[in-house]
């Protein structure tokens, strides 16, 4: 198989343009004869949803939840990116294009973070007019900050709760289309498997939730905006719910998976406290601003502390090693996640750490409130701090918070081209879900910048190439054969699931695979490790199909069952995983192979060998799967050694 | 961190037209680190390990943002502590061998769906009637055309954080929906880009609260009390200026 990105031709600042003006597009008539399923109503699917049908075609729209509103974008806190320069500051659409594409340790395509990078500013026109409060000034225009690892301040907020905002007000557009009658709207409904006829994707079957029932609907186009998954290590900060399934079942019937090793490990989050624990809280990056990172200078001083005979705020100035500021002058506390949070781990394992666990450095705001003010802090901060309280029950104006990095975001996910198709015709993927825009590592206040590119500006475009020549094609109805063997299978996989009737929860076999993943394919991997992993992975996903018990009726709700079909997939994702990260054999971003790094302990690339996208091609359950290379070719930016020092 | 042993006494219903009735569980060793919904799980292993089936609760994010979360404990709307939702609340709240009482929602327009999970459908149909601004992707002015006085800025995001939980409507004794149409409407009323269509909204959103069989508001303030997001009734009385404002001019 030859991946064709479908990169247009020509300067790298033209091609959007270029791409736009001969592109085809559907007429207005026509587009009432169009069907466009959506799955997901996070940021890149509500406004995709919302989008289309403003253009007039007919979309049905779907989500788990039991409304749009509340879609896992809603967690994101600290901000989005734009090339506004609004604060004068040096930046341009290049300049944000070149963060984005060192960030990601170049592993991401020129053209469409170029894409990115220049639609953002509309992102922010567009929400600004939906009534988005963003922060402002008191001038009244709006207010920017600088958020982890840029040199400008190009980052838009609302308090701690961007995403939130964002969120409403995709979710407002889309709820006027539903008004309107061009979305139909399914809540509580669970996307089971993609169907494709003849080769092209045309419709979904989904579970409703509430019902128990196994349902078709036919599209002409699918768009999977259905989020990453983070929650393959149980523990992270994704939403109880969030998945891989939809992803996955697509994987399943031929879209290449791309990149899944590559995954964030946020470096700001609440450390674990107990076994119990079912989701791990995240305190945005922008607390990196005023707070500076520490631990004790000396093992004894850190061991005091997590035996609780010392507090972190009576350790000595001298006796505290800032070591982000140590080892990064130039970037300080504000370097990109990756780098944050396997300098944590690195003076955890070397005995450094806090926290009764050792597993926690400290996150210091003393300073800052003895330059601004408590006052001041509260205003930037007030929401998260609150929220740190509730959580731990300390207080972070006294006491220096403490963080550890958990898994976040996942930049690997669905490989697709310039115009977000997969490798299956007619299926598309935004968002989250798939792999485009972040490489190896994804920057902060980016991932509510390319959800809302993909669904606003990006797939109203695209879609209509492919739809073009699809006016002529009618509605399949969905006894068609290809739906009903679809459903078929469905229903066989849940009573298969059902049918096991073991003694085990579904969580009790997510929690082992959850240790499985963090220890194998978390922050640091090795070949030894990696290998094994797989060994492991396959005995518990075999033990799973043994032991799980599922109680209730297939028929009517049911958590548990809809718990173990997630995470009967989840089981596959980390073998992929496995076999994706074993096969880089370089260190680039979120994937940290300890083989490969320089003296100092910094990430080795391999450009010379690895400076390709691994797209995978299912073969089978249990079989190795096969990968497919798509070289990245840098013409623009003059690749380099990320150096944040 | 302390280990504590509670009783539970939890609300079962297994469908819509179930009577439903209170069951009582023991659950020893609970850390008080735990999240409420952390010590619903480990209810939930022991229910599935004896063999019956677990309590269903709504719940995704659990940070307090999603606004699926929803549990009327001991009498009160996400629990004991103030400007929480469920998911925030600790077992550091409850003491040692305390009984907990767990309900649903309890309103005609949030139906009980099973066990503690209701349907709040009614909450996005009352927004499809115009909780947004009626503008379409592109051809927008740039974002910093039009100033903005920063404390409108800031009255407008307070009321935009509601996060449509429904502990409003759940401890209202008329069941009224008030605050939570009040905070979307006064949201984009106070923004120049909502302003134009803040009539037509007010008037269109309340017509659909009434229709769905939400209650009046009798200003007793309860709502803004158990209000997770201490989204203001001040809120309410702007609904209602907008709302009179409409009917005068129509």
């Amino acid at each position: 198989m030859v991946l064709d990105a479908k990169i247009p031709k020509g300067p790298l600042a033209e091609k959007w343009s270029k791409y736009k003006a001969s592109q085809n597009l559907v007429n207005p008539a026509n587009k009432r004869k169009l069907d466009i399923i959506v799955v997901g109503t996070g940021l890149a699917g509500a406004s995709a949803a919302a989008s289309f049908g403003e253009l007039g075609f007919n979309v049905k729209a779907f989500c788990y939840q039991d409304s749009p509103r509340r879609a896992h974008s809603i967690a994101a806190q600290g901000g989005i990116n734009a090339a506004k320069n609004y604060p004068n500051d040096g930046d341009t659409v290049y300049r944000l294009f070149y963060d984005t594409i060192k960030g990601g340790d170049y592993r991401s395509r020129e053209a469409n973070v170029y894409r990115l990078a220049e639609v953002s500013n509309s992102i922010i026109d567009q929400c600004v007019a939906q009534g988005v409060p963003f922060a402002r000034e008191y001038g009244g225009l709006l207010d920017n900050r600088s958020f982890g690892g840029a040199l400008v301040s190009r980052t838009f907020y609302a308090r701690g709760q961007t995403g939130q905002q964002l969120l409403l007000g995709a979710y407002g557009a889309l709820n006027r289309q539903i008004k309107a009658g061009k979305v139909k709207m399914y809540t509580r409904s669970e996307m089971m498997d993609v169907v494709l006829v003849d080769g092209r994707a045309r419709g979904i079957v989904t579970r409703n939730m509430v019902t128990g029932a196994v349902e078709s609907h036919f599209g002409h186009a699918v768009v999977l905006a259905t989020g990453g998954y983070g929650n393959v290590f149980f523990l992270s900060t994704n939403a109880m719910g969030s998945n891989v399934s939809a992803a996955w079942k697509a994987y399943k019937r031929g879209a290449l998976f791309a990149n899944p090793c590559y995954v964030q490990i946020h470096p700001t989050c609440i450390p674990v406290h107990g076994e119990f624990q079912s989701k791990l809280t995240l305190m945005s990056e922008s607390l990196r601003n005023d707070g500076r990172i520490w631990v004790p200078k000396k093992k004894e001083d850190a061991a005091a502390i997590r035996e609780g005979r010392l507090k972190g705020s009576e350790i000595k100035e001298d006796d505290r090693d800032y070591y982000l500021e140590r080892r990064y002058p130039a970037f300080g506390n504000l370097v990109p996640r990756d780098v944050a949070s396997r300098a944590a781990k690195e003076r955890c394992d070397a005995g450094f750490g806090v926290g009764k666990t050792g597993l926690a450095v400290f996150l210091d705001f003393k300073d800052s409130i003895n330059r601004l003010g408590e006052d001041a802090i509260r205003a930037r901060y007030g929401n998260l701090f609150q929220m740190y309280e509730k959580i731990t029950d300390h207080n972070p104006y006294k006491t220096p918070m403490m963080i550890y990095p958990a898994i976040h975001y996942t930049m690997g996910g669905i490989w697709v081209d310039y115009e977000l198709q997969t490798t299956i015709k007619g299926l598309f993927a935004a968002g989250e879900a798939n792999f485009s825009d972040h490489g190896a590592n994804r920057l902060g206040a980016s991932a509510l910048m390319q959800g809302l590119a993909d669904g606003y500006f990006v797939l109203p475009y695209t879609i209509q190439n492919y739809l073009a020549d699809q006016i002529n094609v009618p509605r399949i109805p969905t006894d068609h054969p290809a739906f009903k063997q679809a459903e078929e299978d469905v229903k066989a996989f849940i009573n298969r699931l059902k049918s096991v009737n073991g003694k085990q929860s579904v969580d009790h076999f997510h929690k082992i695979l959850g240790h499985y993943v963090w220890d194998f394919i978390g922050m640091a991997r090795d070949k030894q490790g990696l290998e094994s992993v797989i060994g492991k992975i396959r005995a518990l996903k075999a033990e799973f199909w043994k032991d799980v018990r599922i109680p209730g009726e297939v028929k009517g709700l049911n958590t548990e069952l809809e718990k173990a079909n997630r995470v009967a997939d989840f089981f596959e994702l980390a073998e992929l995983m496995a076999h994706d990260a074993l096969e880089r054999e370089e260190s680039c971003g979120g994937h940290f192979r300890t083989e490969f790094q320089t003296p100092e302990g910094e990430a080795k690339r391999d450009d010379a060998n690895f400076m390709y996208v691994a797209a995978w091609e299912y073969k089978g359950d249990n079989q190795t799967p096969q990968v497919h290379k798509e070289p990245l070719n840098y013409e623009y930016i003059e690749v380099k050694a990320r150096n944040y020092k | 961190m302390a280990n504590i042993n509670v009783k539970l006494k939890i609300w079962r219903q297994k469908n819509e037209k179930d009577a439903g009735k209170f069951d009582v569980y023991d659950l020893k060793g609970v850390s008080t680190d735990s999240s409420f919904l952390e010590m619903m799980d480990v209810l939930n292993e022991q229910i599935i390990q004896g063999g019956g089936e677990p309590v269903a609760f709504d719940h995704d994010c659990r940070e307090g943002i999603c606004g699926a979360c929803s549990m009327f404990i001991n009498g009160r709307a996400h629990g004991p502590d103030t400007a929480v939702t469920t998911c925030q609340l600790h077992m550091r709240s409850f003491s040692d061998g305390e009984t907990i009482t767990v309900e649903p929602w309890r309103s005609s327009g949030f139906p009980v769906i099973k066990d503690l999970m209701v349907d709040r459908a009614a909450f996005d149909q009352i927004l499809q009637e115009g909780g947004f601004v009626s503008i379409n992707t592109g051809g927008v002015p740039d974002a910093n055309a039009i100033p903005i006085p920063k404390d409108d800025a800031d009255a407008s995001f307070d009321a935009a954080t509601c996060i449509g939980c429904g502990a409003c409507v759940a401890t209202c004794k008329n069941g009224s929906a008030m605050l939570f149409v009040s905070a979307k409407v006064s949201q984009l009323a106070l923004l120049p880009q909502g302003r134009v269509e803040a009539s037509r909204r007010a008037k269109a959103m309340v017509a659909k609260m009434d229709e769905l069989g939400f209650g009046s508001c009798t200003n007793t303030g309860a709502c803004e009390v158990e209000c997770p997001k201490e989204i203001s009734i001040a809120n309410i009385a702007r609904l209602n200026r907008e709302f009179l404002g409409a009917n005068i001019k129509s």
